[in-house]
């Protein structure tokens, strides 16, 4: 069913709260007939605040909602044909399985004797036939997630929205209700509007994804578009794994990074900050002499169909994946062909890099602890009696199998004299003027580069620390 | 030789010492006189005569009067009350519930007094509305047992539940009736027996109001004052089996609700 109007458009949507903070800012959103739209990001990147101004439980404090060319923005939420799937399910406690479905249609005055008729059918298609006189505490979390499903579709919306509904369903039950999902949503021909923070559900399940980060749109594209060219450092590193680097052409079709020269595809004028982007099935592992770098392998782990191989080549970390296997402690050369290096403008460039969990389960970089805490951090956990960190459902985090990567922005890094005084050291290994600031490429100590924006002028090959306050850090967390 | 551990079943042995003195005992007492008569033979003349006295009946049934009229008078009070606090954004939400909770911290008669002479002032003479002196008493006495449970109950409720009704077509008073109210049920009902039992018990309220008329308790009291404990025994264990079956009615009808029956 291809149609070419827009079932619903957002135009200018920005969400500010009492205290002047926005959890949506200028969304601008299209969605066709039929379409599966998925909403991704990390938590607070105000997607689930989107979908509630769809389903109108939030207005909008600029911008405008229309469904089929009409505005809807302010009509409350009884008033639109959407339905919601929620996070966690809200089913009616008081009620049986077959009052909780049939709610809505209750609601449209609808007799007794279709709604008997519907509610079968809806129970049908959901895989729970003769559930009607069941308890909601009865169920599973699967097949109240079920239910919940079934009472949205009978109500027959045009578009149904889900606030992340397999977050709390074990695994494999998960991937099951992906498929099923898919294929209801091919029966029925409703618009699906989905929300998750998994991208690999996002990535399985979609026609369409939003990558949303700080109330924005990062990109919008198929998912193949996502994956294959993301638009900047954020988008590449939350869809799928990434290596990203910090670096800067050198010349024509020539980038430096990763403390080596690339040649690449992408014309970008020498003297440019860049960001590189290899995806780990890109990276050649090859003879040390042969490579363009050189590093040594640190780990090796098997993964079924490759082998996931992480080399170590100065301070930089280079995860690459391979059907042969690697040795720890191998000097291994590295290759990646130019079309496989996906290099973007660093205008807007922020800084990424990794952070450990020490054993007293705080961040630790460069020897420093960070002064936050990892609760906060890690959605859901909890620290125990035993200063153990707990994750959702109550298992212990592993602190080798959690990754955390720290992002900040240039102008967010300030230069000091005092090295002592910064996170790390390094010395200016590169600067521009760009017209009110100069941008700086710190080579650090750690073998990274840093861009810094800065007011001042410092000379090349001034020996600096990098002030960066926690605040301003923004933390992505992969298991 | 055997060791004598400490187990925890010997901690209840305070508690089951109590509950054989101050409760099992006093009940045989209750059942002997009351079946009994001056001689100590076994009867049943306390009660039949119970049922055939028109005074005595008279008393259970405005009794049951008062009970009920401050049981609805609290809950029409205390429902809103707790529906506004509960879904109110105000800051200041738990100094507002201190404020219904505080009276229950001032000393009862002090509280009783103060209202008599209040009453007094308004009506002139407090034997003219015996029955609305009465139920303004209890009602100022018993109102936070009301509004306590309703209020948490309501508090607790899943917002989202509210949306899902938004959200599957109900209006704000749809939503109310369909979800909201059906589901504190479970907070009204313990309301009600907060209330209705000390309601059809209590006559310190009625006393201290220089009350003309007699209630249940009131008139127990006047058997015992007049050294005829067979017929107030009777009396006693016949206001214990109303308030066992109201328990077990109310009780029912809780399970009832969280058992998933719709009441609407």
């Amino acid at each position: 069913m291809e149609q070419t109007t827009n079932i619903i458009e957002l135009r200018h949507i920005t969400k500010t709260y009492e205290d002047g903070y926005s959890a949506v800012l200028d969304f601008n959103l299209e969605v066709k007939q039929g379409e599966f739209v998925t909403f991704l990001g990390p938590s607070g990147c105000g997607k689930t605040t989107t979908l509630r101004m769809i389903a109108g439980f939030d207005l909008p404090t600029e911008g405008e909602i229309l469904l089929n060319g009409r505005p809807i923005t302010s009509l409350p939420p009884n008033k639109r044909p959407i339905n919601t799937v929620f996070q966690r399910y809200a089913l009616f406690p008081h009620m049986n399985i077959y009052e909780n479905i049939a709610f809505g249609l209750r609601q449209k005055k609808t007799p007794e004797k279709e709604i008997t008729k519907k509610v079968k059918k809806v129970l049908e298609l959901v895989d729970l036939e003769g559930f009607e006189n069941r308890r909601v505490d009865t169920l599973s979390g699967g097949q109240q997630q079920r239910v919940a499903i079934a009472r949205a579709v009978v109500n027959e919306p045009q578009i149904l929205l889900l606030d992340e509904p397999l977050g709390a369903l074990d695994l494999k039950m998960r991937k099951e209700m992906q498929l099923e999902l898919k294929e209801m949503h091919r029966e029925l021909g409703i618009t699906f509007i989905y929300v998750t923070h998994d991208q690999e559900e996002a990535l399985t399940m979609s026609d369409k994804i939003v990558v949303m980060s700080e109330g924005k749109m990062q990109q919008i594209g198929t998912p193949e578009d996502i994956y294959n060219e993301p638009i900047n450092a954020f988008v590449a590193d939350f869809i799928g794994d990434s290596n990203i680097f910090n670096g800067i052409m050198t010349g024509k079709l020539k980038a430096r990074f990763c403390g080596g020269e690339f040649i690449c595809v992408d014309d970008i004028e020498e003297g440019t900050h860049i960001t590189a982007v290899v995806r780990p099935e890109d990276v050649n592992l090859t003879a040390p002499e042969e490579g363009r770098i050189r590093g040594t392998v640190t780990s090796v782990i098997f993964k079924g169909m490759h082998y996931e191989i992480t080399v170590e080549s100065g301070k930089n970390e280079i995860v690459a994946q391979s059907v042969h296997s690697a040795r720890e402690g191998d000097r291994v050369g590295i290759q990646v062909e130019p079309d496989n290096i996906h290099l973007m403008l660093a205008e807007d460039h922020t800084n990424i890099f990794a952070v450990e969990i020490n054993k007293n389960y705080e961040l630790e970089y460069n020897g420093t602890v960070l002064p936050v805490s990892l609760p906060d951090i890690i959605e859901g956990s909890s620290v125990s009696e035993d200063g153990t960190l707990l994750d959702k459902k109550g298992l212990e985090i592993e602190p080798d199998k959690v990754r955390i990567k720290i992002s900040i922005k240039p102008q967010d890094i300030e230069l000091t004299d005092d090295q002592e005084e910064g996170l790390v050291q390094g010395y200016i290994s590169n600067l521009i003027y760009k017209g009110d600031h100069y941008s700086y490429v710190i080579h650090t100590d750690l073998e990274q580069d840093f861009v810094v924006n800065d007011e001042y002028l410092w000379n090349m090959e001034d020996q600096v620390g990098l002030i960066m306050p926690v605040e301003k850090m923004i933390f992505t967390v992969k298991k | 030789m055997q060791k004598r551990t400490f187990s925890r079943k010997y901690l209840g042995i305070p508690y089951a010492l109590f509950l054989v003195c101050f409760v099992a005992a006093p009940l045989i007492v209750l059942f002997y006189y009351a079946f009994t008569n001056g001689e100590g033979a076994f009867t049943f003349r306390n009660l039949t005569g119970f049922f055939t006295d028109p005074n005595t009946l008279g008393t259970l049934f405005y009794s049951f009067g008062i009970a009920l009229v401050t049981t609805v008078f609290c809950l029409l009070l205390a429902y809103p009350t707790a529906y506004i606090l509960a879904y109110s954004r105000l800051k200041a939400k738990s100094v507002i519930l201190m404020i219904f909770i505080m009276p229950m911290w001032i000393n009862f008669s002090l509280r009783i007094t103060a209202l008599k002479e209040i009453l007094t002032w308004l009506e002139g003479n407090l034997a003219y509305h015996p029955f609305l002196n009465t139920v303004l008493g209890m009602s100022y006495d018993f109102l936070p047992f009301m509004i306590l449970p309703i209020y948490t109950t309501i508090s607790r409720l899943d917002g989202a539940l509210l949306e899902a009704a938004r959200d599957l077509g109900a209006g704000e008073r749809g939503a109310f009736l369909r979800v909201t109210l059906p589901l504190s049920l479970p907070g009204i009902m313990s309301g009600v027996a907060m209330v209705f039992l000390p309601a059809m018990t209590n006559y310190v309220v009625l006393d201290m109001l220089y009350n003309s008329t007699y209630i249940m308790g009131s008139l127990i009291g006047s058997y015992f004052a007049a050294y005829d404990w067979h017929g107030g025994s009777m009396i006693a264990l016949i206001l214990l089996g109303i308030i066992c079956l109201f328990t077990l009615l109310t009780d029912g009808a809780q399970e009832e609700n969280t058992r998933g029956g719709t009441l609407l």
